[in-house]
């Protein structure tokens, strides 16, 4: 019974008891409030959000609507992954055990602009995702350089906004990137294989890095550090830089697709092991070369399809997607690229009216 | 069917604070992960994908036993308006913790994502992979989240005005403690 009902109610508050307690209530609710917007970085104006990393990445000429904000240009592939059991050893992912297994991949240029010419893919990737029977997923994406750039977001985030465009030149100021480069000298490898390495004309004859460390689990729950690459059956032909220019802007899509018509293109996936010190936290420090490489397995693509229509369209290659037998490392780039991936997919899904599909008389789309 | 009760049975407390701390765990959790590069997104979102669907399935026990044990009645005194605002708020909580868990269960199907609750469990997706749907439901998820929160707010402040303020025995209904008549 409630206490009305026993008639034993409370004697009533005086005017200030009803103000103070009032306000009492008035202070829980505020103080509520206000710990949800500093949780969610609305008091942090400086805070590294995925909405202004992606932001950055917008702004690098071009119009990115509709597209991935970064590797915005790109083809999609479909093929096969073939474990030859390897790996078993040293990880219980469903999908290194030996057999074959479903892919749908993405060659791409890390740009800004989906328009951008072929001649601007200094750096290539290669983005996968392998489907084991049982639904689990191995989502990839590599880069053809042997390291990273940099080894967190925040850098990131500066040499991005180093690549804005400068509107008094129409193009990024060379002076920002000269800067940064002076001021980070984790980058210089990267820098100093990126004025190196030499240029192709082609997607297929280029091995891709995972960059960052994960970490394999093998069934009695050890853990071992790791990193892959997909080495190329095709070897690489060296062209000079100059003679991109003479190609046209989609020479690399015209190669993928000749060679394609001839035949499929093949790949090992070579994982390195890594010794006690190697880092697993620095994607711009190379593991020594002597390093235990397993071939774990081969992948064949088959197919090659424009991505507007493409079955790699909408899927987001956020390299966090493992299945079990596969984990992150404490490598901080990789948190932040699935949360800056994610904001990438979900700009791009709500703009594809910018990005349209093809016209499909009859059937809608595949 | 309604008993006359003063007080929300024993499970029906337990679900309720139980639940409490799951909900606003999981809106604390949602605006930190989508405002964060820092490796804590991963720790984040790999709770919030199990936690959502635990609260959905509590949701769905917690209706049934409200459905079947009813609620103790409101002060008879309690002016109309505000019994008003009692009910459509509580058919609002009710109906957010069902559909938050499903829309986001949803939008990851949309979005061709893995629904994984802990190493190799993942559930089915219950939608077709299509971005138009996927960023449907995406605003649906955020809009419905800031409305979630703001609810709970009007919630906590309605309590505390019936535990401070008109003492009518409708907080304790729910705390079941400091109840001097039990």
């Amino acid at each position: 019974m409630s206490k009305e009902e026993n008639g034993t109610r409370d004697p009533p508050l005086s005017p200030s008891a009803v103000t103070s307690r009032l306000v009492i209530i008035g202070g829980v609710v505020f103080a509520s409030a206000l710990a949800f917007a500093y949780v969610g970085g609305w008091l942090s104006p400086d805070r590294l959000t995925p909405t202004r990393m992606v932001a950055a990445l917008s702004d690098r000429g071009g119009n990115p609507l509709g597209h991935r904000r970064n590797h915005s240009k790109g083809i999609c592939f479909t093929g096969v992954f073939e474990a030859n059991g390897a790996a078993s050893k040293y990880s219980i992912a469903p999908m290194l055990v030996s057999g074959s297994y479903p892919v749908v991949g993405r060659f791409a240029i890390a740009v800004g602009n989906p328009d951008a010419s072929d001649i601007m893919g200094r750096v290539k990737s290669m983005a996968v995702r392998i489907v084991s029977p049982n639904g689990q997923e191995w989502r990839s994406g590599m880069n053809n350089s042997p390291v990273f750039v940099v080894s967190n977001p925040r850098d990131f985030y500066e040499l991005t906004r180093a690549q804005d465009i400068d509107p008094a030149f129409g193009k990024p100021d060379p002076g920002a990137i000269k800067r940064f480069s002076a001021t980070h000298p984790d980058s210089a490898p990267f820098i100093e294989w990126s004025q190196t390495a030499s240029w192709t004309t082609s997607w297929a004859d280029q091995a891709y890095n995972s960059l960052n460390a994960f970490r394999f689990i093998d069934a009695a729950g050890a853990s071992h550090l790791v990193r892959w690459s997909m080495e190329p059956a095709v070897s690489p032909t060296p062209v000079p830089h100059e003679a991109l220019a003479s190609m046209g802007p989609d020479f690399l899509e015209h190669d993928l697709v000749r060679r394609l018509s001839e035949g499929p293109l093949t790949w090992h996936l070579m994982v390195t092991f890594a010794e006690p010190g190697d880092p697993s936290n620095d994607a711009t420090k190379a593991w020594p070369s002597d390093r235990k490489r397993v071939d774990v397995g081969t992948l064949t693509v088959r197919k090659g399809e424009a991505e507007a229509d493409g079955p790699c369209r909408d899927l987001n290659y956020d390299p966090t997607i493992l299945p079990s037998g596969i984990a992150v490392s404490d490598d901080p780039l990789l948190a932040a690229r699935s949360a800056a991936y994610a904001k990438s997919f979900d700009l791009r899904t709500a703009e594809a009216a910018d990005y349209p599909y093809s016209p499909r008389p009859a059937g809608g789309r595949p | 069917m309604r008993t006359k009760r003063d007080c929300f049975s024993g499970p029906q407390r337990v679900l309720h604070w139980l639940m409490a701390i799951m909900v606003l765990a999981m809106l604390f959790i949602g605006v930190s992960m989508v405002s964060t590069l820092k490796p804590r997104f991963l720790i984040l979102i790999s709770i919030h994908k199990p936690l959502g669907i635990a609260i959905l399935a509590l949701a769905v026990l917690r209706l049934g036993v409200r459905l079947r044990l009813g609620a103790p009645a409101l002060p008879s005194d309690l002016p109309r308006t505000q019994a008003l605002a009692a009910k459509l708020s509580h058919f609002v909580l009710y109906a957010l913790l069902l559909a938050m868990p499903l829309v986001g269960w949803g939008m990851l199907s949309a979005g061709g994502y893995p629904v994984v609750l802990y190493g190799s469990l993942h559930l089915p997706a219950i939608l077709p992979h299509d971005d138009q749907l996927h960023a449907t439901l995406l605003t649906t998820h955020m809009v419905l989240a800031y409305m979630f929160f703001a609810t709970i707010l009007l919630h906590v402040a309605a309590a505390l005005f019936h535990a401070l303020i008109r003492r009518d025995g409708v907080f304790r209904a729910m705390a079941g403690i400091g109840s001097r008549d039990q």
